[in-house]
């Protein structure tokens, strides 16, 4: 049975109409059934805020984003270490999540992007760690802004969808679109990578906030190209990945004393 | 399936009472409070004590290992497929009150893996004494202290202390070595709780969880009532 009422538009050019009814809480079909690239309206952009708060309770807070393991293995040890590891992730990993975020928000097949998810994550714990963080987003999501969309999605991943697609179903069930769910994307992939450093490391907080900061442009462009390439199709999307990553959150999965969950 | 049969999904809010099929879910019991205090301890001789009349699961949430987990399973007061351990960050405290979604993940999993459940212990990592539970994560909370780790605890007060549904004084066997005053803990505590019961144990004593396993037994029918 197909869990969706849409057409599945693997390979195709244009977005299928939304998974449902997925209309958005302010009653403004927004723009990413259209494909036009422009902002989200004023009205919505609080609900940005909301959803990339790190205090939004999806479970991202017991994950380190493989900074436990950079640190352990002596690649990050101070403020610019952690630059340069956020750096390399926004850019790959960053990228690729950014792209399913936008293309879900865009309201592709969202089955559909949980494989292309699963092609590009070649770590199995990557993916667990992926399809585990999915589920507990969908639960704060589905809180947050109750639509058939996120029920759908998660009548069919019962055990978890990948968190990108979740996050992209989210963000269109808020109302935002796929640019505002590649920036979240995109800026979660540094985001807990930094808080976790500040733990792992004493770091300063401040200059581990101003890390961010100087990445700011780095994660618009990254947004900005993952939501332009999440309108195409979805074979389209962004695959850039990380080896050193998916390596070291092998080896971490198997550490039998940790701080962090990945 | 279709799009709007929200019965086929999982439960968006922790805090429902029913399972999807209508039917009262298991109770859910925290147990928090200071490192070292017993509260692994509690939770296996808990286990121990009513698993012959009640369907038990029990969540741990381990600080950096699973040593908790392991400790219940070494010493067999469940089934390994009842007991499931939540990995929380760094910050025990965040995962059972601020960012309770990995906890609730877990009694998700263990109603649908070893369901229908009756009760569900959830065990804190040992924290400070400003831990408590969210409301959505369970539906009553115990702290646990002990008289080791000093008597003026009760009159320092402090969430866990003051808010706690039970406070369990544990190791009052100790109390003689470490110049504990029962008496003094027993009045600070109630000075700072009122009405809310207090109950203190010792866990080498013969049926020593009594005192607590009765709580939650009236816990347990009042919430079946």
């Amino acid at each position: 049975m197909r869990p969706f009422d849409t057409d599945t538009d693997i390979g195709h050019g244009e977005p299928a109409a939304g998974i449902g009814q997925a209309e958005p809480a302010t009653g403004d079909r927004h723009q990413a059934d259209t494909g036009a690239a422009r902002e989200a309206p004023a009205a919505v952009r609080a609900a940005l805020l909301v959803l990339c708060d790190g205090r939004f309770p999806a479970g991202g807070h017991a994950h380190s984003g493989g900074v436990e393991a950079a640190v352990k293995a002596g690649r990050v040890r101070d403020a610019d270490d952690l630059a340069a590891f956020c750096r390399g992730r926004l850019h790959t990993t960053g990228l690729t999540a950014a792209g399913l975020a936008a293309a879900a928000a865009l309201g592709h097949d969202p089955v559909a992007l949980d494989a292309a998810a699963d092609a590009r994550t070649p770590s199995p714990a990557l993916r667990a760690t992926s399809r585990k963080l999915g589920r507990q987003l969908m639960r704060a999501a589905r809180a947050a802004w109750p639509a058939p969309g996120l029920d759908a999605l998660a009548s069919a991943f019962p055990r978890g969808a990948h968190q990108p697609v979740v996050l992209g179903t989210a963000a269109r069930a808020a109302g935002l679109g796929p640019e505002d769910a590649a920036h979240c994307a995109a800026y979660e992939a540094v985001g807990g990578a930094a808080t976790a450093a500040v733990r792992l490391l004493s770091l300063d907080p401040f200059r581990a906030t101003a890390v961010l900061a100087r990445l700011a442009p780095e994660m618009d462009q990254v947004a900005a190209r993952a939501a332009g390439l999440a309108r195409r199709s979805i074979d389209d999307l962004p695959a850039a990945s990380a080896p050193l990553l998916d390596i070291w959150a092998e080896q971490h999965a198997a550490w039998p004393v940790r701080l962090f969950a990945s | 399936m279709h799009i709007g049969h929200q019965h086929e999904s999982p439960a968006a809010v922790g805090a429902d009472v029913a399972r999807p099929d209508g039917s009262r879910r298991a109770l859910r019991i925290g147990l928090g409070g200071p490192v070292g205090s017993g509260k692994t301890a509690t939770v296996a001789a808990l286990c121990a004590a009513l698993r012959d009349r009640l369907s038990i699961a029990v969540v741990t949430n381990d600080i950096y290992t699973r040593e908790d987990a392991e400790f219940l399973l070494r010493n067999a007061v469940l089934p390994p497929e009842r007991i499931q351990a939540v990995e929380t960050g760094a910050c025990p405290h965040t995962a059972i009150r601020d960012d309770i979604s990995a906890n609730l993940e877990a009694v998700e999993d263990l109603e649908d893996s070893v369901g229908p459940l009756d009760l569900i212990l959830v065990e804190s990592g040992g924290d400070n004494l400003t831990a408590t539970f969210s409301k959505g994560l369970v539906d009553a909370q115990v702290f646990v202290i002990d008289v080791a780790g000093g008597d003026d605890i009760p009159r320092k007060g402090g969430p866990g202390v003051t808010t706690a549904d039970l406070l369990v004084v544990n190791k009052t066997d100790l109390a003689p070595y470490v110049g504990s005053d029962l008496g003094r803990m027993a009045r600070d505590a109630e000075e700072q709780r009122g009405e809310l019961p207090v109950v203190f144990t010792s866990l080498r004593e013969t049926d020593g969880i009594a005192p607590v396993a009765d709580w939650v037994r009236a816990q347990l029918a009042a919430w079946t009532g």
